[in-house]
């Protein structure tokens, strides 16, 4: 029952958190002023200035909030695998809060991937939703965000469900290449990559540059919200260790 | 060993063991993953009796022909074999010939019955001056020839 | 046709353009707000706490030399 006192101990031995807060500081504004920037000229350049699609029309405008919001949806799972696994391994406490706080972010661009994936679905397939291997991998992946934000909230002591969260992260990394690669592997009625391909990109560089805009406006919000949330989490560990130094005496 | 080492050897070979089950299971699994049928497919299947499946492919060049009412009748290929589609209902708004199609239905006497058919496009985007000018300077890959590109060479 | 209509009708698919731009700044703007919050109330405790402690401290002293 005197693990929480490890907790402490393990908190102030460590100087990483206490640093993270002082550069962060600094860089917050420095994120939201960018991504504010790059939405604003990114949102410009989707809705305004990008051309139709020549086969799509003005649908293919869903792209440039469907695309990054997937590939987001993958950036995220891996920094989260990858931060859960340092966590995992090293015990850095800094890495287990990083893993914790993208894990809702993570699991709100693929949300976003899946809603606008399905409004542009309707118009130019036919359909909202169908069960093949691009769809339902990316459904699971966000599944997979909502595990590990279960598990990682399960416990009473954080350093449990850290270590148990982690290896769910760890054992669902293996959905990152089934989704990028399912397109490839398997009939889908979802096509294939259109910019990170062998043969280059197959878009026009007209979308391909407000693409690449948004992508990263969507990037910088990421870090921007990330550095929000691992701020939050080190508040929240500091009034457990405060508490508990005042419970224990 | 240090504990470190321990917890990092356990990570990496779980990972590893992990990686080649999902390979194996993925191999397993082959075809049946495929969210539709290539008409070659069907010509090599024999008898499929009553079951409902997928096939899909691009829509042959100059084989739509709308009948009465909604119907229409139009082939799907993959290049190599094709199937004659008759279908009664909304065409979704991509449907043209050259493109990516998937119907869903019954084989009858050699015509695939379809109940739903859905779009399906490559992965080219261009604005239509674009696609005007390459089309007429004459470098413009056929549509089919693109959309062939995009789709797998087999099962998997 | 106004510019404005023609823009807003997005070639027939403003139905389906809008509400996906519409949601994503809605989940965006949603999650950025929630974690700003959830940053200030706990920044907020944490001021709280350590004045309570501050405050406690030369009592607890004094309980203790009695």
């Amino acid at each position: 029952m005197f693990a929480p006192s490890g907790q402490v101990a393990r908190m102030s031995r460590f100087a990483n958190p206490n640093r993270f807060l002082r550069w962060s500081d600094r860089l917050v504004p420095w994120l939201a002023t960018v991504t504010g920037v790059l939405f604003a000229v990114g949102l410009y350049w989707a809705l305004v200035a990008s051309p139709p699609d020549y086969q799509q029309g003005e649908s293919v405008r869903i792209m440039y909030v469907h695309v990054p919001a997937a590939w987001m949806a993958l950036f995220c799972y891996t920094a989260m695998a990858g931060a859960a696994a340092v966590g995992l391994i090293w015990k850095h406490p800094l890495a287990d809060l990083i893993a914790k706080a993208t894990a809702p972010i993570g699991a709100a661009f693929t949300l976003l991937a899946l809603v606008t994936g399905a409004l542009w679905g309707k118009p130019m397939w036919g359909t909202w939703w169908v069960w093949d291997a691009r769809l339902t991998s990316v459904l699971v992946l966000f599944f997979l965000y909502l595990g590990y934000i279960a598990l990682n909230s399960a416990f009473d002591e954080p350093g449990r469900g850290a270590r148990a969260s982690a290896i769910l992260a760890l054992v669902g990394l293996v959905n990152v290449p089934i989704i990028k690669f399912s397109v490839d592997w398997w009939y889908t009625l979802h096509q294939p990559a259109s910019v990170i391909r062998l043969e280059g990109p197959a878009i026009h560089a007209s979308m391909l540059w407000p693409l690449l805009l948004m992508a990263a406006a969507f990037t910088s919000y990421y870090f921007w919200v990330l550095a929000v949330r691992v701020r939050g989490e080190i508040m929240a560990h500091k009034i457990r260790a405060l508490r508990l130094r005042q419970a224990y005496g | 060993m240090k504990r470190k080492h321990k917890r990092l050897t356990f990570v990496a070979v779980g990972v590893g063991l992990l990686s080649l089950a999902a390979a194996l299971f993925l191999s397993a699994i082959g075809d049946s993953v495929a969210f539709f049928h290539s008409p070659s497919d069907l010509a090599n299947h024999g008898d499929l009796g009553d079951r409902r499946i997928r096939v899909g492919g691009l829509v042959e060049d100059g084989s739509v022909q709308r009948g009465q009412g909604a119907e229409v009748r139009f082939r799907v290929t993959d290049l190599a074999q094709s199937v004659p589609v008759v279908y009664v209902g909304i065409l979704p708004d991509l449907f043209r010939e050259g493109q990516g199609v998937v119907a869903q239905g019954r084989l009858r006497d050699g015509v695939f019955v379809a109940d739903e058919v859905l779009a399906r496009h490559d992965e080219t985007y261009m604005p239509p001056e674009v696609a005007e000018s390459l089309k007429q300077a004459g470098t413009w890959q056929h549509m089919e020839a693109a959309g062939a590109a995009s789709m797998p060479a087999d099962g998997y | 046709m106004d510019p404005v209509a023609t823009f807003l009708e997005m070639g027939g698919y403003g139905r389906f353009v809008w509400p996906a731009f519409a949601f994503t700044a809605l989940v965006l703007a949603g999650l950025l707000v929630q974690s700003l919050r959830t940053l200030k109330s706990r920044e907020a405790q944490l001021a709280f706490l350590r004045d309570a402690v501050e405050r406690t401290r030369p009592t607890r002293g004094e309980a203790r030399e009695a």
